[in-house]
């Protein structure tokens, strides 16, 4: 464990937070562009894991545990989170036979 | 804390009733729970506030009041639920039991005391409600708000956590009260720290649904049942704008010249975006969507001029408005019975057909316009004071035109009920069922009596 933290901690901090801060950035923007559904979730997954991989370079770096716990909570919801999304993207499907989301545009002001 | 149990116990009870096929027991075991859950949360009134389980959850009274209204909100809408559900689907008890896991994620984000139970309150909250949006699987529109929902839902959850794992970058905590030493003693506070409460504040803007993070709140509300857009703009947005209270109000405050000139600016926005779009619209529902947005708009101003009556022009308004669009629903619901639309005409001549009805749906528009004699009056005027007491002249001043466009879209629903002829096949007079008109009665004289004495209110805090 202890060798663990110590390969983390071999790069430093701000490489981290810049790292994740462009993984974060390239999800945003694929759920802002991309017309596919299936492909927003994996930028969404994306955005979440990017908050998992500094969580745990914050964590390591102060030697507090409660960040990694915290991942654990993300990761969980996470899961549940997609596998109602997936649900409802079936029940799109079913209706519309499609997954590209211009062909949700029966609500409109 | 028992609160919290029974709730989870509950929604796993109302599955296995819904297995056994006991479909009558569905409606009282729920409203029976909901008691028990309520004696709960008054017999933790009088006990001293601690967090507990290493300080994840606080029921102080902030927690309890909210948690209560809460709680009285759902066994309104519920009231509603028995044959507005079963016209949909023949197995009802998923959704008793989803929103009650709802409820439960409401009740979470009352009373968080750590960044842990915020996050998942907003998820239990938000994934329970992502599928009772789509219940309708027939319906496109029920289809695309259900998808709608759950994408910026879980776009937004991003943007709240990359925030909070920023704060916890700077602070090495994720609890409330260290936090609040971390701010109140730290005179180095890091720039990461800034950028997490930028992020924080996305996050949960988009849950409160305010401009320029609003665009999916018509169309989820449009497009969800109308019992459950009823209770997503009351219950979810009450207990989101306690998450936002909560975490501004006993972290944030002493950096409020970092956060106030960002917050003033989105509640400009939301005024003017919300009102006016709602100025334009045809559709009733949709105009109560956008009257959602404007209204979020007005109870930031609690956290703008953040102090200590913040807590109690929050309930104040949190009340008013909840009672006040029960009723526009549930008349929306019986109206769009009869009619087949929820366009502002399917109300014409509603007042001759039925007048109770019309003076029931009346008062619940004045109360959202801000009439005096109203909930909703008291509500304004606390929210206008509180800013009046900060100096921001500008931002009253723009709220009162605000105010003033408010009143004209609600008052079209008045104008078509009573002075409009409804067209010639329309038919005979529509039924109200019996719980409906407990729900409305009660829920307009709430209305009057806090509108009268609104002393019954803001003294709870």
């Amino acid at each position: 464990m202890e060798n663990i933290v110590d390969q983390i901690q071999g790069v430093p901090l701000n490489h981290y937070i810049i790292f994740c801060s462009i993984m974060f950035a390239i999800g945003v923007t694929g759920v802002l562009i991309r017309r596919n559904i299936i492909i927003i979730m994996m930028s969404i997954e994306l955005m979440l894991n990017s908050v998992n991989l500094l969580l745990v370079a914050f964590s390591a770096y102060r030697g507090d545990p409660s960040g990694q716990v915290f991942v654990f909570f993300v990761m969980a919801l996470a899961a549940a989170e997609v596998a109602v999304g997936l649900a409802i993207i079936v029940m799109v499907y079913r209706n519309t036979k499609s997954v590209d989301i211009e062909s949700l545009s029966k609500l409109r002001w | 804390m028992g609160a919290i149990i029974t709730l989870g116990i509950l929604g796993i009870l109302i599955l296995y009733v819904g297995l056994y096929k006991a479909k009558n027991a569905l409606l009282p075991v729920t409203l029976l729970g909901l008691v028990v859950t309520l004696g709960f949360l008054v017999s933790d009134w009088q006990k001293e506030a601690l967090p507990l389980y290493n300080g994840m959850v606080i029921f102080d009274h902030l927690a309890l009041t909210f948690s209560i209204l809460c709680v009285l909100v759902t066994g309104l809408i519920l009231l509603l639920s028995k044959e507005y559900f079963n016209r949909i689907s023949s197995n009802v008890a998923e959704y008793y039991s989803l929103i009650i896991f709802s409820l439960l994620g409401a009740i979470l984000v009352n009373a968080y005391h750590n960044f842990a139970m915020l996050f998942i309150g907003i998820e239990i909250m938000s994934v329970a409600l992502y599928i009772l949006v789509g219940i309708r699987k027939n319906d496109l529109a029920s289809n695309e708000a259900s998808l709608k929902y759950f994408l910026m839902g879980a776009f937004s959850t991003g943007f709240l956590l990359f925030g909070i794992a920023l704060m916890y970058g700077a602070s090495g905590t994720f609890d409330l009260a260290a936090l609040q030493t971390y701010v109140a003693t730290g005179t180095d506070i890091s720039p990461i720290f800034y950028a997490g409460i930028l992020l924080v504040l996305c996050g949960l803007c988009f849950k409160v649904g305010v401009a320029p993070f609003h665009f999916w709140t018509p169309d989820v509300y449009d497009g969800a049942p109308i019992l459950i857009t009823a209770y997503m703009s009351t219950v979810v947005k009450i207990a989101s704008f306690i998450g936002f209270l909560r975490l501004f109000s006993e972290v944030l405050v002493p950096l409020d010249s970092f956060w106030t000139p960002v917050l003033l600016t989105v509640i400009i926005i939301t005024l003017f975006v919300g009102n006016i779009s709602a100025l334009m619209q045809s559709s009733f529902k949709r105009m109560m969507a956008y009257s959602s947005v404007s209204h979020a708009g007005y109870m930031l101003f609690a956290i703008v001029a953040i102090g200590a009556t913040s807590a109690s022009s929050i309930l104040t308004y949190a009340t008013a408005y909840a009672l006040a669009s029960i009723v526009a629903f549930t008349a929306l619901i019986l109206v769009k019975r009869k009619t087949g639309s929820d366009l502002f005409e399917s109300f014409n001549g509603l007042a001759k057909r039925n007048p109770w009805l019309a003076a029931v749906v009346t008062v619940a528009m004045l109360s959202l316009a801000g009439i005096p004699l109203t909930a909703g009056f008291i509500g304004k005027f606390m929210m206008f004071n509180n800013v009046m007491g900060n100096y921001h002249v500008v931002l009253l001043v723009l709220a009162a035109i605000n105010a003033a466009i408010g009143v004209y879209y609600y008052l079209r629903v008045v104008v078509s009920m009573y002075f409009k002829t409804e067209n010639e096949n329309a038919g005979s007079d529509l039924p109200i069922p019996t719980n409906y008109k407990i729900v409305l009665t009660l829920a307009a004289l709430l209305t009057i009596i806090i509108g009268v004495y609104p002393d019954c209110l803001i003294g709870l805090l």
